[in-house]
């Protein structure tokens, strides 16, 4: 097919190359290329925060970027928060403070807030809740995610560096 | 939804992008952070046959002190401006702006460049950037040229920027200390645009105004200046009836579309409500010499 263009950029550590048309959107490469189906569409017009991936150290909406803006990226999905088949502390505190319900909402929840938490280790209510307020929850009321948030920073506080 | 066929091109700087902008003509739109004009293009309200990313362009991204004044690269995304030390010292009502646009993942690809050039009335940064009597940086295949905010917009989606010009700069002359500030914004909900917003810059002169800026969001098709209601209250206490006339003269010159926002009448009530609050915490935030 004419117009395509070679992308490669490093999916959870892992290098990876696609080729796609300039028109594909960032969450279809990701769940359609590459079988990464953690990032959720939502509402696919950039309010709901479902594909909230991390690229290059920023929370974005994978369903108002293009893949080819990617090219040379290290992304992050909630496919690689887990390390060595242990929960992420975020993912662990989401489930002890029941931070989900319905769970559609969750990988990007989890992947804003660990982007949250690289920028602002001890955010306070506040700061959680302004960090979050790019993804919506229609189960929770958000209070028992703010809550996993808080635990995952306590956590994490006083956890041993893990080496990168 | 996925946006209709366009090739895409990403050059590596200004004088390339320039040239690639004239030699694909019209049907070529620049890409800045895309959440304006993907979801167009995932709408088909835009359809362009070329987009040009201007991401890949270090020399358009970037906050500088240059004399008196403040320049920022047209590619600084919002979270930059957030983050900016500088900004948070020197012209903190643009911060405090910039913390209200979008949402935080909207805000690390969202930049001023585009919310400024896109020209839509709904954006923040064209009533912050009357309020700082700031000027833009335009350049073209002729040369570039300094324009400023004031006169920029003219109307739905049209601004002074020529088909064949990129916006590379905003320069905004540091206020003059003591200098107060406000961005007074009502919204449903985070992520929205403004059903009204206000935009201020007060001096203080004793007791009285001595300099006012009023600029108000989402009031019309293009951002407003309040002129009527600055004239009104130079010289002038900050008083219940000061303001109450200043609020009043900048709802007169309010035309907003009615939507699932609000019918006219209340956002032309809530511009003159939002005004009243940006003039009295401008006022609480200005040193009175």
């Amino acid at each position: 097919m004419a117009n395509m263009h070679k992308v490669s950029f490093k999916l959870n550590g892992k290098g990876v190359e696609v080729a796609v048309e300039p028109r594909e959107l960032l969450i279809h490469t990701l769940r359609e290329r590459l079988a990464h189906t953690g990032p959720h569409i939502g509402c696919e017009t950039s309010h709901c925060g479902a594909c909230t991936v991390d690229v290059d150290g920023m929370s974005v909406k994978s369903c108002t970027v293009l893949t080819v803006q990617c090219d040379g990226s290290e992304m992050l999905t909630v496919e690689g928060l887990e390390q060595g088949g242990v929960l992420h502390a975020l993912q662990q505190a989401f489930h002890e403070e029941h931070g989900l319900q319905c769970g559609y909402c969750t990988p990007g929840m989890l992947t804003r807030a660990y982007r949250l938490l690289q920028e602002n280790p001890n955010p306070t209510e506040q700061e959680i809740r302004y960090g979050i307020a790019g993804n919506l929850c229609r189960c929770t009321g958000y209070q028992n995610i703010v809550k996993a948030v808080q635990s995952a920073a306590r956590k994490l506080a006083t956890a041993p560096a893990v080496p990168a | 939804m996925i946006p209709p066929a366009f090739d895409y091109h990403a050059p590596r700087s200004i004088d390339e992008a320039v040239k690639l902008l004239g030699s694909l003509g019209p049907e070529a739109k620049l890409l800045a952070g895309g959440h304006s004009l993907l979801p167009m293009m995932k709408l088909r309200f835009a359809d362009p046959r070329h987009l040009i990313d201007l991401a890949k362009i270090p020399a358009l991204r970037g906050i500088a002190q240059v004399g008196d004044e403040i320049r920022i690269g047209a590619m600084t995304t919002e979270n930059d401006l957030l983050r900016s030390a500088l900004l948070a010292d020197k012209l903190p009502l643009l911060v405090e702006g910039t913390s209200w646009i979008a949402d935080p993942q909207v805000r690390y690809k969202g930049t001023i460049g585009g919310d400024i050039s896109h020209g839509d009335p709904g954006n923040d940064h064209p009533a912050l950037m009357l309020a700082l009597e700031a000027s833009f940086v335009l350049k073209g295949p002729k040369g570039e040229r300094v324009v400023k905010a004031d006169g920029y917009f003219l109307g739905l989606y049209s601004t002074l920027l020529e088909p064949e010009e990129i916006l590379t700069q905003i320069r905004v002359p540091i206020p003059a200390p003591g200098t107060g500030w406000s961005y007074q914004k009502l919204k449903r909900k985070t992520g929205d645009f403004a059903t009204a917003a206000t935009a201020v810059t007060m001096q203080m002169h004793g007791a009285n105004v001595a300099r006012v800026h009023i600029a108000l969001t989402n009031a019309g098709s293009t951002p407003l200046k309040a002129r009527a209601a600055e004239a009104y209250l130079v010289g002038k206490p900050i008083n219940d009836a000061n303001l109450n006339e200043a609020s009043r003269l900048a709802m007169s010159i309010c035309d907003p579309t009615p939507d699932q926002r609000g019918d006219a009448d209340y956002k032309q009530a809530m511009c003159g409500e939002m005004t009243r609050r940006a003039l009295q915490a401008a006022h609480s935030r200005a040193a009175k010499p």
